[in-house]
């Protein structure tokens, strides 16, 4: 504490000069000074390169000696011969991980949001140990996803529990990583394993918002449960219901480290999603495309933006309903 | 009847309903889901190296026996094998040519039988192997990775309750020019997400010459539009008149800072601690992309360079993996709730 006293007494002088020569209501400004510093130099300044590296070719990594490129980077990503047959693409990889990733957020947030809407309703209900049971589901969103990939990992291997599950039943074991059908459903299971806990805590709070009332008014009215979800919960959850299942599409499409871990994106290209294009080719292989890797980012956020006009869009319509309602 | 009638009561309600079966059947079912594979993971580290290829695994750490013989160097086997007289003896194998092993009794260490290898059952023991954890700490740099972890967790999560706090404080108790815009510049950032810009942080990265520095994953992300808000949020609810009777008594501004409004915004900061701890010492792509060298490597990227290998060395893989998630699991076991308030507050993680 003595040293912590020490450093904050520091910079104390600092800012009574600042006070002095801007007066008390501008020294804000150099409150804030810091972060805006931190967002300038990694968030803002960023953002505006990113553009110019999608314009840009080579494999320079300072904008300076970069030749301008126009919209070749866009060209090289996007364009196909053909665009019924992938393999007619300029980079078929890239496609190939887009619809992946479309699959996938798809799959993910639909199954995912209705275990968890499950999971949701049925913590809800008078049950005992209800604290305990919330944790539960929450335990797997706290690990990394490496941690999460690993845990998976060693069970799917090829001498791992689940293939002695298998064996124990008489029926063969299965590779269940080297199977592009069996990875992709894996990399979906493990997915919604991992994130699950957390729309739940979301949607719990939603339901708890719900008055009771309403509840006990259907109850006198002999309303069957399955109407009273349909005619209650579910109506009065939909603005809840939108932002679980927009922040869901928004993190399935980034979708990347997890599955990176625990399938490496194989076999073949069978699980590569959007995200694991962008670091390969900015990262990891030998020559490093800058500017097809910001291309390709650029074509993830213009996705992002999409969803997020969506959500706008839905919740604004939910409201007007309720209204005419 | 009656005994039925009183185990099956519940709360409120007179007796359990079918609906209630069905809930209790769902949990429990999802506690096996949930738990089932951590736990089998922690078990598994437990396994001694010859434990861990065997096929079918167990879920206990067991291992197979074995024994000193006298007039031979090293450890021998155990195996049950029925013996001729009728019944079981115990024996130690000394060589195995094809299906045939030569076994010898430990007690008479002389008289070599030859048993055919179907008719043998290994003898086991449950040992739980702790050298798969102390060895970490020799054979590889395990410690250096921890330290980088614990050092970016730390310093960084420091950092970040200085900087935002700072920040929230600005946002909530003055009134500027210019406020609304930098409130709104700064949570307009969650819509970006570092995924999408990071080919150029990297440049960035690189050019403040931090690239394989753990300042280089520290410093990009020490400000936090999360923090910002949920701090600012908090200390919306500080009245002003302890701002104003401190101005008063002509406490500088940064004195009103720290003296009085950051002790009093501690449960706030206590909730965005413990998500800065969680989002640093589990932070994957950053790290990935920042620290290449060995020696700078984070507890995460250790773990995915070792899957990585050709052999991967499963039994020290499941121990570090199982060290990497006990902070996590302490977090979890002891500050659930500060997490749960958190998210319900901001509705981010």
């Amino acid at each position: 504490m003595g040293r912590l006293s020490f450093f904050f007494n520091l910079l104390e002088p600092l800012f009574r000069l600042a006070q002095r020569l801007l007066g008390t209501q501008k020294v804000a400004w150099l409150f804030v000074a810091p972060n805006l510093a931190v967002f300038g130099v990694f968030t803002f300044l960023p953002i505006i390169i990113n553009f110019f590296y999608a314009a840009t070719a080579g494999v320079e990594l300072m904008p300076a000696n970069r030749p301008y490129s126009g919209l070749d980077n866009f060209e090289t990503l996007l364009k196909c011969g053909d665009y019924t047959d992938l393999s007619t693409c300029n980079k078929d990889i890239f496609w190939r991980a887009v619809f992946n990733t479309l699959k996938f957020s798809l799959l993910q947030v639909g199954l995912m949001v209705v275990f968890a809407l499950i999971t949701a309703l049925v913590l809800n209900r008078k049950i005992i140990g209800r604290g305990f049971w919330r944790s539960v589901y929450f335990y797997p969103v706290l690990l990394s996803p490496v941690v999460v990939a690993l845990i998976w990992k060693w069970l799917l291997q090829s001498q791992g529990a689940f293939n002695a599950g298998l064996v124990a039943m008489d029926m063969q074991p299965i590779e269940w990583l080297t199977v592009s059908d069996w990875a992709f459903f894996w990399t979906i299971f493990v997915s919604i394993w991992a994130h699950m806990g957390f729309y739940t805590l979301i949607i719990l709070a939603g339901l708890q918002a719900i008055p009771k009332d309403l509840y006990e008014a259907a109850e006198m009215d002999r309303a069957s449960p399955w109407r009273t979800l349909r005619r209650i919960t579910l109506p009065l959850l939909m603005p809840n219901l939108i932002v679980v299942l927009v922040l869901a599409a928004i993190k399935a499409i980034q979708v990347f480290d997890e599955v990176f871990v625990l399938t490496g994106g194989g076999p073949g290209s069978a699980t590569t999603f959007i995200v694991q294009f962008i670091y390969q080719t900015g990262f990891a292989e030998q020559i490093q495309l800058y500017g097809l890797a910001a291309a390709a980012s650029l074509t993830l956020a213009a996705f992002l933006v999409i969803l997020t006009l969506a959500q706008l869009r839905l919740s604004r319509a939910d409201e007007m309903g309720k209204r005419e309602r | 009847m009656a005994i039925v009638k009183m185990l099956t009561a519940t709360k409120g309600r007179k007796r359990l309903h079918w609906t209630d079966v069905v809930s209790y059947l769902y949990l429990v079912v999802g506690l096996f889901v949930m738990f089932a594979p951590v736990l089998w993971l922690v078990m598994s580290s437990f396994k001694t190296e010859s434990a861990i290829a065997q096929f079918p695994p167990t879920f206990m750490p067991y291992s197979q026996k074995s024994v000193p013989i006298e007039g031979r160097t090293g450890e021998f086997p155990l195996y049950n094998v029925p013996a001729a007289s009728g019944g079981t003896q115990t024996l130690a194998q000394i060589s195995r040519i094809g299906i045939v092993a030569t076994m010898v009794d430990p007690a008479k260490p002389e008289e070599k039988i030859k048993v055919n290898i179907k008719d043998r059952e290994p003898v086991t023991e449950l040992e739980f192997a702790w050298g798969n954890y102390t060895d970490l700490f020799g054979k590889f740099t395990f410690g250096k990775y921890l330290w980088n972890s614990v050092f970016i967790t730390v310093i960084a999560t420091l950092i970040t309750l200085l900087f935002n706090s700072m920040a929230a404080f600005a946002l909530s108790k003055y009134r500027f020019s210019g406020q609304k815009a930098v409130y709104l510049l700064i949570i307009g950032t969650l819509m970006i997400p570092p995924t999408i810009i990071l080919v150029p942080v990297f440049l960035v990265i690189n050019e403040v010459g931090l690239l394989n520095s753990l300042w280089g994953v520290i410093l990009p992300a020490v400000a936090t539009p999360t923090g910002v808000f949920l701090l600012r949020q908090y200390m919306l609810t500080i009245p002003d008149e302890l701002i104003e009777a401190a101005r008063m008594d002509h406490a500088s501004e940064w004195r009103i800072y720290w003296r009085i409004v950051l002790p009093l915004s501690a449960p706030a900061l206590a909730v965005l601690a413990i998500f800065s701890v969680m989002w640093r010492w589990n932070d994957f792509l950053l790290p990935l992309i920042v620290l290449s060298q060995n020696e700078v490597f984070t507890l995460q990227l250790a773990l995915n360079s070792f899957q990585g290998e050709l052999n991967t060395q499963w039994h020290y893989l499941l121990a570090m993996t199982v060290i990497t998630l006990i902070p996590v699991t302490l977090v979890f076991a002891f500050l659930q709730r500060y997490i749960t308030t958190g998210i319900a507050s901001a509705g981010v993680k």
